[in-house]
């Protein structure tokens, strides 16, 4: 089987109803590693966790007892600073001890407060926005280079997309034709200081992907299974590179994060932080 | 008295020596942004047409893209203007390539003010700078063609980050019988105790040429070759500064940040002496680069008024 939903350490593929378990244990230590760090960001790690977790568990192949092993997908977190999502999955992953996710952003630490490639697993060191796509592109041309069938996943933020780097890397996938490589857009519609709407009107979202030579596809992006169908449709692409807009909600899982633009950047509370653990309970 | 030198270009040396390595190594690629003739890697392309991807004047997009190769085991060799590959992506080239110290080879053409009549938003003056505030990168500013070539093979063979400084006009051969590269070693290409003279790239000639010219006073300088910016070689630095009390740098780059600023730090690191800097203060002009070198006192004259001022300096 090579459908890229094979796991290779010789680990089953979880169900849907699996993967949704796993994803809601991932918030948990998502929370836990931004409230005991006192920083972070929340509402962009739990936007995206559903599609990380689809990406990790059941689609990517991966090697976590070999991070750089040659013939593992790439994962790209151009986002880099909803590294707290990345980690979470990774340690559930075994790249690391999940001990280890409460040293985030201490000194000492290997988990730094924007994702680096001193992490196993991270692929590509980010923090300023934009970089991550055009990353992903020097991946996929030399995957196809070296005659590779490994393909390449960048997740972007939709706030990131303002920067204009995002579209130069978007017009070389397309002019290459990468058909190995998949962008996701975590479309949560909260930037950093406000509703990207206010902030930089991205719509119509689709038509610029399109324009730009991509092929489109829509998901909800807290779906599982519509998660994983759509993510399969992407590899099925030839030809021209595919990005997946993902509709999330910002802080999603824990309601007075859910679309509140308080909580981009923003530690819970003690308060805070018990009320989400109850809610994620 | 005076010595003279053929003149070679290091951009075409560049493009040349670079279809060689492709030739011996399978793993370099190209990537370029619209000025493959200007800085001749079309070269490299008409040969490994599969093996160079033009991305157009797009060079955040070129940093980033080297970056992915490199994480892929690629040697990506990036080119264009100093200007577009530095300067302009600087926030690309420092976290794309510097802080996960990727396998990316920078090699810019059209540096300085020699690229004169396009003037002052294509000379690149601050790329040195800009190259030698990134942690772990290699920065090299070879001062001929014959050296152009040793440094451009020691940047393919060597792991990690590199900016290679080019230029646009042929410029003097001062080692017309080729030349021993040691990347991060200076060259003592002339002895003497009256004065020491660090001169880097293109000024490396007129460094020899004022050198020479001030033996009529009864001055002799040694003249120091630093091909390598960084890591500097703070050894023959302080060496000539204890041997000779006085020392002046030579740069076609602004002070601030060059070759005068990293000397000044390893003098006062390991051996302080009387520094004068002849460098760029500030944004120049339009205009024929010998003119421009004039006005903006670059000039054999000029290095050689720096001596004098060095040596008057000296205490007692």
């Amino acid at each position: 089987m090579d459908d890229h939903g094979a796991i290779r350490a010789g680990e089953a593929r979880p169900s849907v109803e699996e993967m949704e378990a796993i994803a809601k244990g991932l918030r948990r230590n998502i929370l836990r590693m931004i409230f005991t760090a006192g920083s972070g960001h929340p509402g962009g790690s739990l936007s995206e966790i559903d599609l990380l977790t689809a990406l990790y568990f059941g689609v990517m192949k991966t090697d976590p007892g070999n991070p750089r092993w040659e013939g593992r997908d790439r994962f790209i977190l151009s986002k880099a600073h909803a590294c707290p999502g990345l980690y979470a999955v990774l340690a559930r992953k075994g790249f690391f001890p999940e001990e280890e996710l409460l040293s985030f952003r201490q000194i000492d630490s290997r988990l730094q407060g924007h994702a680096h490639v001193m992490t196993p697993g991270v692929e590509m060191s980010s923090g300023s926005l934009g970089q991550g796509l055009s990353f992903g592109v020097g991946c996929a041309l030399a995957a196809r280079a070296d005659g590779a069938r490994r393909r390449v996943y960048v997740m972007l933020g939709d706030g990131e997309c303002d920067e204009g780097q995002v579209w130069e890397a978007a017009m070389s996938a397309a002019h290459y034709g990468l058909d190995n490589l998949t962008a996701i857009v975590d479309r949560n519609r909260i930037q950093n200081d406000r509703f990207t709407d206010d902030v930089m009107k991205l719509e119509p979202l689709a038509d610029k992907w399109l324009a730009f030579g991509w092929r489109v596809l829509e998901v909800d992006g807290h779906r599982m299974g519509d998660i994983l169908s759509t993510f399969k449709q992407a590899a099925e692409s030839q030809g021209r590179p595919s990005v997946i807009i993902a509709s999330t909600v910002k802080g999603k899982g824990v309601s007075f994060m859910e679309n509140n633009p308080a909580f981009h950047g923003a530690a819970p509370s003690r308060e805070e932080y018990d009320k989400a653990m109850l809610e994620l309970a | 008295m005076a010595i003279s030198f053929s003149n070679a270009s290091t951009r075409e040396t560049y493009g040349k020596v670079l279809v060689e390595l492709g030739r011996e190594n399978p793993d370099i690629v190209v990537l370029g942004g619209d000025l493959n003739k200007s800085t001749f890697v079309h070269l490299f392309a008409q040969e490994f047409p599969d093996r160079f991807y033009d991305f157009g004047p797009a060079e955040q997009n070129i940093m980033g893209v080297a970056a992915g190769m490199a994480a892929s085991g690629k040697t990506p060799f990036v080119s264009t203007f100093a200007v577009f590959g530095m300067c302009r992506p600087f926030d690309q080239v420092r976290i794309s390539v510097a802080q996960p110290r990727l396998n990316v080879k920078i090699v810019c053409t059209h540096a300085g003010i020699l690229t004169g009549e396009d003037g002052m938003s294509a000379h690149g003056i601050e790329d040195l700078s800009l190259a030698c505030s990134l942690p772990g990168f290699n920065v090299l500013a070879p001062c001929d063609a014959v050296e152009t070539r040793e440094a451009v093979r020691t940047a393919a063979q060597t792991p990690g980050p590199f900016y290679v400084r080019l230029y646009r006009p042929a410029t003097p051969v001062v080692h017309p019988d080729g030349c021993d590269f040691a990347l991060g070693r200076g060259e003592v290409m002339r002895q003497g105790l009256d004065a020491s003279i660090f001169a880097t790239g293109v000024m490396v000639a007129t460094a020899l040429q004022a050198a020479e010219s001030l033996v009529q006073e009864g001055v002799q300088c040694r003249v120091v070759n630093i091909h390598t910016l960084s890591p500097l070689d703070e050894e023959v630095i302080a060496e000539a500064s204890r041997d000779t009390g006085a020392v002046v740098t030579v740069e076609e780059h602004l002070a601030h940040g060059g070759l005068g600023s990293r000397v000044a730090q390893a003098l006062g690191r390991k051996a302080p002496a009387p520094l004068e800097m002849v460098a760029l203060e500030g944004y120049t002009e339009s205009g024929a680069p010998d003119l421009l070198m004039e006005k903006y006192r670059l000039s054999q004259r000029d290095v050689e008024a720096a001596v004098r001022k060095a040596i008057g300096r000296k205490a007692g």
